[in-house]
């Protein structure tokens, strides 16, 4: 096994639990520079979980998250519960992992060009002058160039998942994360947002993406994961997972997703 | 009496506004920052802290203001202990006592107020910011605050509202504001319903620029909930 500092973003063992359910019973995954995983399973199956414990939205109960070389460190509180040891650790880890949520989630009091900048300015300590250069130019890369004056509620679902990832690359982030970004658009719409992610695979980012889009799974993604009950129950590049499954219950998956 | 009578009680009352107005603002503010402090308290998830919070909310929301000010001005200064100590020249001053009784009730209302607006914020903005890497003090003053700012408006104008009206009753503790110099223009001449009108248009008129002045500052603050620019 090659040293952890070779991949962007490694997770062994993760474990999480929602009191009695126990969502993540122990879930491994790495990431090279450039892949694109997309993470599979039926809802409840604990993906969502998975994302949201890498940014430490969720405290994991157990299990390490290495981003490019760096442990996010964690402790034991006295009654045993795990917490992150150092916030500004955790804030400084967040700022370098871009998440895209499936329901959005744009500043509502914000412009466009503010929701993009809000975080380098603030956060990165970034000048603001640079900020603005570059926001412009990632709507232009995402399509829409022409709304930077615009507030969230004046755009559509697709045009402001588009101006979420814009946002989520502004902090120029080593790993993207997406949770089910299209799940909550229109069926027309999922075309410009898948359009956009694809883009960004192929010009190399490391993305980690939580999706029912069986074709951006096996036509984009470098490797497929395939969650299931809480355990990696498939993994493997596309080809090899959607050609010849070796795993009943993906079949059965893939099968029951086509329909 | 006539057109002179009218305008001689119009001018006394403007003459008593400017308690009405300090009763009014100076209670409000301080409110404000008591208020921030049991909305503060109330979600620290410290249990003494919001046990407190709750009964402070429970105590001067629920008696009367009027109750609360004269254990105030009456109440406190009946006990030997208050006059001994250094906040005796504070509290034995009528217009100190209404506005601290003043402020210790909007408190009450306002810090509702606030946990109301800042429970409103969504909670999928929150969570972008903190996914951002945003500090707890950043995602406080760039996401929380403006938010909840917007939310509390509607609600915020109503009880400054309703406080404006609330200080009519100062006239108990011997102040003389609009509504006792009415009071007393009707004593001295047994013209009952000029002074009175006259007083409830003063009032009227303040608020009506008091609601204009907050439609303002909401239209100002919420150009993102305005229809799409073209």
């Amino acid at each position: 096994m090659p040293a952890a500092d070779a991949f962007a973003l490694t997770v062994t063992d993760m474990h999480k639990r929602f009191g009695a359910l126990e969502v993540l019973k122990g879930v491994s995954l790495q990431a090279r520079e450039g892949d694109v995983i997309s993470i599979l399973g039926s809802s409840g199956s604990g993906k969502s979980t998975l994302l949201r414990c890498i940014n430490l939205l969720e405290t994991p109960d157990d299990g390490v998250v290495t981003v490019a070389g760096e442990t996010i460190k964690m402790r034991k509180t006295r009654d045993g519960r795990a917490e992150p040891a150092d916030r500004h650790q955790v804030d400084r880890i967040r700022s370098e992992l871009g998440m895209v949520f499936q329901s959005f989630n744009l500043w509502s009091h914000m412009t466009i060009l503010e929701n993009l900048i809000e975080a380098p300015i603030h956060v990165q300590k970034r000048p603001r002058a640079q900020c603005i250069d570059e926001a412009h130019a990632l709507l232009d890369k995402v399509g829409i160039g022409d709304k930077a004056g615009h507030y969230p509620a004046h755009l559509s679902g697709g045009q402001q998942q588009r101006a979420a990832i814009a946002r989520a690359l502004a902090m120029q982030p080593k790993v993207m994360l997406f949770d089910e970004p299209t799940s909550a658009l229109d069926p027309e719409l999922v075309g410009e947002v898948l359009r956009v992610m694809r883009a960004l695979a192929e010009e190399g980012r490391t993305m980690l993406v939580v999706t029912h889009e069986m074709s951006f799974a096996r036509d984009v993604s470098s490797r497929v994961v395939f969650l299931d009950q809480g355990l990696v129950e498939a993994e493997g590049p596309p080809s090899d997972l959607f050609g010849d499954p070796k795993s009943d219950r993906f079949r059965q998956f893939i099968k029951k997703e086509r329909n | 009496m006539g057109a002179d009578f009218l305008w001689t009680t119009f001018t006394r009352l403007l003459g008593a506004l400017d308690v009405t107005l300090s009763v009014w603002a100076l209670s409000i503010v301080l409110g404000a920052f008591i208020a921030a402090g049991i909305t503060w308290m109330r979600g620290s998830g410290v249990r003494p802290l919001v046990y407190f919070a709750k009964a402070y909310i429970f105590v001067f929301r629920g008696a009367p203001l009027l109750v609360q000010l004269f254990v105030v001005y009456y109440g406190l200064g009946s006990i030997p202990a208050v006059r001994a100590s250094i906040f005796w020249p504070f509290l034995r001053d009528a217009f100190d006592c209404a506005v601290l009784s003043y402020a210790l009730c909007t408190a009450a209302y306002q810090s509702e107020i606030f946990r109301g607006a800042l429970a409103a914020v969504p909670h999928g903005q929150i969570e972008a910011a903190r996914a951002c890497g945003m500090s707890r003090v950043t995602l406080f003053r760039r996401i929380i605050f403006p938010i909840a700012l917007r939310q509390a408006l509607p609600a915020y104008s109503t009880e400054v509202i309703s406080m404006t009206k609330a200080t009519a009753l100062v006239s108990m503790v011997t102040l003389w504001d609009v509504m006792s110099v009415a009071l007393k223009i009707r004593n001295d001449t047994l013209v009952t319903y000029t002074p009175l009108i006259v007083a409830g248009a003063i009032y009227f008129v303040l608020n009506y620029l008091i609601a204009r002045a907050f439609i303002a500052v909401e239209h100002w603050l919420s150009p993102h909930l305005r229809a799409r620019p073209n």
